[in-house]
């Protein structure tokens, strides 16, 4: 794509399309940590888990000639990655904060070490949407191509704001998450709660990783994540623990790093680094301006050691 | 005393805990765990030169760790080394590029002041946000990290950047006469005398002075310290900024005995590897400088394991992320051995 070729609406196309590519893996991690800090803990490892999910989605791609086996395996090994957050956290006086950049740099180190034999071949990657058929414009095409993980998050969001607000195991999780002595008196197994949501949750930063390392950039190397899985805690911050939320913040967020790329395409490149880190600056500035020293932030769980 | 025993034991025993994990871990990927000890041994410890390499990662981990570990007494999780680091290392560049001229000795001096200034201001920010306005310490300096790099890209992409190194985007190095040599006889740059002496001064300032109790206080209980009419604020604000000062040493040290100039090679992890030193010591000042040894080691006898196993760069990272994992998980174990427990209070 040449945004060049039409100006400024190249920057603007190139934002949008940026927007939608970046944004999947933005999702699905704001997704996972919505849905465990809902249930009282944070992981913070999610980086470690989003680079062992791109790594085994990769290489069973490679393995198998299935990229979407490859997302399962994410998925999988995502979820396995959850249970040992939760397996560490349960234990009586260890902080799950801690356990989380412990599993960072694990993850890190583990995604690194066994996918080290993967970095040279090439692995089937994931299919896209070509929705913008319609259009003669390269750019707009380019744009349109979607990937059907991009719908998935939509439907994982609709899904999962669902079942927190209306069914049984909603409202267990979220009673977990406000007051565990409360839930624990009515009867409510907290540590299995807390488990199965951190699983689930690490379930989906796997499929995060999958899409990093099978559709974009859509490929296995070192630097493959930007800290993606890192931001997680700031998005669902910003989204104010909403999966709906998590969806506009986390277009936003990928629309904001599309835009140093396409600003650099039209020869703008004085500030490229800066608006990268416009996002982060901008979830400062929000923390700043809806923290109090007298309450918690609107809609954070009760239980959330990192609110407190 | 019996305490102490006690950190002493359950920590040896989650660090055996680990290696015994990593072990299985090399097991099952086909390699022979006595013949990786053998040489992480080697690569780390067993030879004057694994020795000079392990020194030479300890420093700025001490430095790093501190920044972790002087908030921690307050009761706060700081993680923002690595962004402290940085801001450190870019401010150092600036004040040595000023400073030339100077006599050098007075260059280094301003070099290393304006690095810890800056590394200072830079997580007492995120302490007075805390204060002022609840902000969570964790969330602002994981953000104020990311920030940080940013700016240090920024500014050694374009106005920092000195033209005529094409290879990496590199700022302008400081003159040549303020880079800091080795340690008379040890082959080690100043940057371990730094971190050790860092150390001690930290262990005295928190064990034997008002403002060490004062804070112990306010990280044992908010609430009681404000009771008994501790400034809160002053206290959170100046642990910060002790703890931000020393990994802006850090990146100061790394600008005067290592670079010469700012590049993101000062963005290498010594931040978050800091973070495990911190954990595994125990907030323990003293114990850093052990830990920061034992950690630096490990990190420098990933190459050699790479040269003689073919073992990918990153087993030296699985293996910390097994010991934090572990040491993480052994926190639980306090308490529960008889043998460490006050008489009085057992009866």
């Amino acid at each position: 794509m040449n945004p060049g070729e039409i100006g400024w609406w190249g920057v603007l196309l190139a934002v949008a399309g940026g927007a939608i590519r970046i944004s999947t893996p933005y999702l699905f991690v704001s997704l996972a940590e919505t849905l465990t800090e809902k249930s009282g803990r944070v992981n913070l490892g999610l980086e470690g888990t989003l680079l062992i999910g791109a790594m085994s989605g990769y290489g069973v791609s490679f393995l198998t000639g299935s990229p979407w086996l490859g997302v399962a395996a994410a998925a999988a090994a995502g979820a396995a990655f959850g249970l040992l957050h939760a397996a560490v956290c349960s234990l009586p006086r260890v902080n799950d904060v801690a356990v989380g950049i412990a599993l960072f740099i694990f993850g890190t180190g583990l995604a690194f070490f066994l996918g080290k034999r993967f970095v040279e071949p090439h692995a089937e990657r994931l299919p896209v949407w070509a929705l913008g058929g319609w259009s003669d414009v390269p750019a707009i095409r380019s744009a349109l191509d979607v990937s059907p993980l991009f719908f998935a998050g939509i439907a994982v969001a609709f899904a999962l704001r669902w079942a927190l607000a209306n069914t049984r195991w909603g409202l267990i999780v979220r009673a977990v998450g406000d007051n565990a002595e409360a839930a624990r008196t009515a009867g409510f197994a907290v540590n299995l709660t807390r488990a199965l949501a951190t699983a689930v949750g690490g379930l989906f930063a796997g499929v995060a990783g999958a899409f990093l390392s099978l559709s974009y950039p859509g490929t296995w190397a070192e630097g493959l994540s930007s800290g993606q899985g890192l931001m997680a805690v700031t998005l669902v911050i910003f989204a104010r623990w909403g999966p709906l939320n998590c969806f506009w913040v986390s277009l936003l967020f990928g629309g904001a790093a599309a835009l140093g790329p396409a600003l650099q395409s039209v020869g703008v490149n004085s500030y490229y680094y800066l608006i990268g880190a416009a996002p982060y600056a901008l979830t400062l500035a929000l923390l700043i301006a809806s923290s109090s020293r007298r309450r918690r932030l609107v809609g954070a769980p009760g239980e959330l050691s990192i609110n407190r | 005393m019996r305490e102490r025993a006690e950190a002493a034991a359950i920590t040896a025993g989650a660090l055996l805990a680990a290696l015994a994990l990593f072990a299985l871990f090399l097991l099952s990927n086909g390699r022979d765990p006595a013949a990786v000890y053998a040489v992480l041994w080697l690569g780390g410890f067993g030879a004057a030169f694994s020795w000079q390499a392990t020194l030479t990662q300890a420093a700025p981990l001490m430095l790093t760790a501190l920044c972790t570990a002087i908030p921690a007494r307050a009761g706060l999780l700081v993680i923002g080394g690595e962004g402290a680091l940085v801001a450190g290392g870019v401010f150092a560049v600036l004040a040595g590029v000023a400073a030339a001229g100077m006599p050098a000795a007075l260059g280094a001096v301003a070099t290393c002041v304006a690095g810890a200034a800056a590394g200072a201001a830079w997580i007492a920010l995120a302490g007075a946000l805390k204060h002022l306005r609840g902000v969570n310490e964790t969330i602002s300096t994981l953000l104020l990290n990311y920030m940080a790099i940013a700016v240090l890209n920024h500014l050694v992409s374009g106005p920092m950047r000195d033209p005529a190194v094409s290879l990496k985007a590199t700022s302008w190095s400081i003159p040549q006469d303020t880079m800091v040599g080795n340690l008379p006889g040890i082959g080690v740059h100043w940057g371990l005398a730094f971190g050790v002496i860092a150390c001690l001064v930290a262990f005295v300032l928190l064990k034997y002075t008002v403002f060490g109790f004062s804070i112990g206080v306010l990280g044992g209980n908010a609430r009681a310290a404000q009771l008994v009419g501790l400034p809160i604020g002053r206290l959170t604000l100046l642990a910060c900024a002790l703890g931000g000062g020393a990994a802006g040493l850090a990146g100061a040290v790394e600008i005067i005995a290592v670079h010469g100039a700012a590049s993101s090679s000062l963005a290498v992890g010594f931040g978050y590897g800091g973070i495990l030193v911190a954990f595994l010591a125990r907030q323990n000042p003293l114990a850093i400088v052990f830990f920061a040894v034992l950690v630096g080691g490990i990190s420098a006898s990933g190459g050699l394991m790479q040269r003689r196993f073919d073992l990918p760069d990153a087993a030296t990272q699985v293996l910390q992320g097994l010991i934090f994992l572990c040491v993480l998980a052994s926190n639980t174990l306090y308490g529960r051995f008889k043998c460490f427990q006050d008489r009085a209070v057992a009866a």
